[in-house]
């Protein structure tokens, strides 16, 4: 009679708790899981959309073998995104690294300055960014005006050009991506014990080795979930080339929406990749710092 | 402090990388104040620039010589970008295109994040999983049914097409959200909940009376960064509200055929034609309102980490 009972109360329990979460089951199903079917098979298809009907005809995998054999822009666009996102990722870190531990120590004006790294948070958005970028006004402060840095540039084998040539033009950007970076940096920070830091002191550890012993290891998990986050805000910037591509290959005449759904499956899995070799190296990192 | 002053650079530098605040040397502050200055300056160059520019007559814009200091308080260029905007119309679709689905969102991240929290059922870390995977799926995937879908019912160009995912738990970063709940419900103490339910409370009641106003916090901060992302957000605004209503903006990114509308370029004047001051002085319109938001709200943003007591993980 009693274990009756404790399975009724479980399922009650179970049942209350999917209550709650039905709305979300429901919306998932309806505006993420029977789109992303759908576009999948669009990307099989070539569609034609007219006033009142949807006409598809299946292609198989054509639309695919075109975006990676044919297309003379996507893969070199691909590419691009990938390296530009390689560059960034470590850029983001480290400087919303440093910003957080800057904002982690006691000094005067310190509201000030938070309020100036939190700004980006609340700006960046894609057509003021792309005025910004149209205007020169994104890049490093004068820099990349420099004639000997343009020299330098054109001396550079080209592979390697268009890094440096991104890196250069959209470095506060990229500093600009790092806003809510540094809130989950501050966040971890604020966690370790003042104590433990302390009595490494007491124990004759410098500062350096505190830094790379203690603090990097409790930034592990942080890092993870940054990087992550980074990836994902960056890919899914509307100002991405990639993304502006698929747009505009949805309503082109000789793309059309089936060859724009195959390209956005396509970049989906250069992204899923990235995240997961992203993933993978900083787990294994995070995993040796517990 | 002379103790202090007897340490080499080089330490301090070290220090500077770890942050103890156990002596803290005048060249120590001076370093983190020069960083802070120098960092501070890359991160508002961008802004200082367009505020700048935005006051430029068309004489300074073309004069080497004017770079940070315009000749003039020159207005001219706000008067003419507001026009184009349509600043009072756009501005107000803008709040309510973000404010709407923020508050739907907001509700609805809060009920699925206590149900993820508060109960054990079969199956959360599968929901879990998929909560991600709409973090991670990029908009591009699933848009182009949902249009077709929304041309069929014709809610194209309505609102409604951003406030129905909202209010199902799909809008605009919503695993955040749900995610934000799910940290601060996690961590309320079970004993309130029991107490209540041997009162006789339903889960609802225990819902709206205990676990509520608890997580204020997380409200707040949920309604606001959802606000945020909501009116900046313009790949998804563009697709379903095109040929609808125009937000601020999705006419800033259609700003200059908007000028030429309003200024044909063969009819005006040269002190008239587009340039990049009346650019961004349009710019500057567009993010005023957040502007304004943030520094009113500053205390919200800075930090909404502790208050809502995400760890992140």
């Amino acid at each position: 009679m009693i274990a009756r009972r404790g399975i009724s109360l479980r399922l009650r329990e179970a049942l209350h708790g999917y209550g709650f979460i039905l709305v979300w089951v429901i919306g998932f199903s309806l505006f993420t899981l029977v789109p992303l079917v759908e576009t999948f098979r669009y990307s099989l298809n070539q569609v034609a959309v007219t006033a009142t009907s949807i006409n598809l005809s299946f292609v198989e995998w054509a639309n695919y073998s075109r975006a990676l054999f044919t297309d003379p822009n996507f893969v070199e666009l691909l590419i691009g995104y990938t390296i530009e996102t390689l560059i960034s990722i470590p850029i983001v870190l480290i400087f919303a690294m440093i910003i957080a531990m800057f904002l982690n120590l006691k000094f005067k004006l310190k509201a000030l300055f938070r309020v100036i790294f939190f700004l980006p948070i609340v700006i960046t958005s894609g057509p003021v960014i792309r005025e910004l970028t149209a205007q020169g006004a994104a890049s490093a402060p004068g820099i990349a005006d420099v004639p000997a840095v343009v020299e330098f540039l054109q001396e550079l084998p080209r592979a390697l050009r268009s890094p440096v040539e991104y890196l250069l033009t959209s470095f506060i950007l990229i500093l600009w991506f790092s806003g809510v970076q540094i809130l989950i940096y501050l966040a971890s920070l604020q966690k370790v014990d003042r104590s433990v830091y302390e009595a490494a002191a007491i124990d004759g550890a410098s500062s350096w080795e505190i830094f790379w012993k203690i603090v990097l290891p409790a930034l592990s998990t942080a890092t993870l979930v940054n990087a992550i986050y980074t990836i994902v805000t960056l890919s899914h910037f509307s100002e991405n080339r990639v993304i502006r591509y698929i747009y505009d290959q949805t309503y082109d005449v000789q793309g059309g929406i089936g060859y724009a759904s195959a390209l956005a499956f396509l970049y989906f899995a250069v992204m899923v990749l990235l995240l997961g070799i992203v993933f993978g190296l900083l787990m294994q990192w995070a995993k040796r710092s517990r | 402090m002379t103790n202090v002053l007897c340490h080499p650079i080089l330490e301090r530098m070290r220090m500077l990388l770890f942050g103890s605040r156990a002596h803290r040397g005048w060249v120590f502050s001076a370093v983190l104040y020069t960083l802070l200055i120098a960092l501070g300056f890359v991160y508002l160059q961008p802004l200082l620039f367009m505020f700048i520019n935005s006051l430029k007559n068309s004489s300074d814009l073309l004069n080497p010589m004017v770079q940070w200091v315009p000749t003039e308080f020159y207005l001219g260029n706000y008067i003419r970008s507001y026009r184009v905007l349509d600043y009072p119309n756009t501005l107000v679709t803008s709040i309510a295109i973000s404010v709407i689905p923020s508050l739907l969102q907001t509700v609805v991240a809060s009920v699925i994040g206590y149900g993820l929290a508060r109960y054990r059922f079969w199956g959360k870390p599968v929901i879990f999983a998929l909560l991600l995977a709409t973090f991670i799926i990029p908009p591009q995937n699933t848009v182009i049914p949902q249009m077709l879908t929304y041309r069929n019912l014709g809610l194209l160009g309505d609102p409604l097409a951003l406030i129905i995912p909202a209010a199902l738990g799909q809008g605009f970063r919503s695993a955040i959200f749900v995610l934000i709940f799910y940290q601060s419900f996690v961590s309320l103490p079970k004993v309130l909940e029991e107490s209540a339910r041997l009162d006789g409370a339903s889960d609802l009641r225990i819902f709206l009376t205990i676990a509520v106003p608890s997580a204020l916090p997380a409200f707040i901060v949920s309604f606001i960064f959802s606000t945020v992302w909501y009116w900046n957000e313009t790949f998804l605004t563009v697709i379903f509200l095109e040929g609808g209503v125009t937000t601020l903006p999705m006419q800033l990114s259609r700003f200059t055929q908007a000028y030429e509308n309003l200024y044909p370029p063969g009819v005006v004047n040269i002190f008239e034609r587009l340039n990049e001051a009346v650019k961004m002085s349009g710019t500057f319109l567009n993010i005023l309102p957040l502007l304004v938001l943030y520094f009113v709200l500053q205390r919200w943003f800075v930090e909404s980490v502790e208050m809502t007591g995400i760890t992140g993980e």
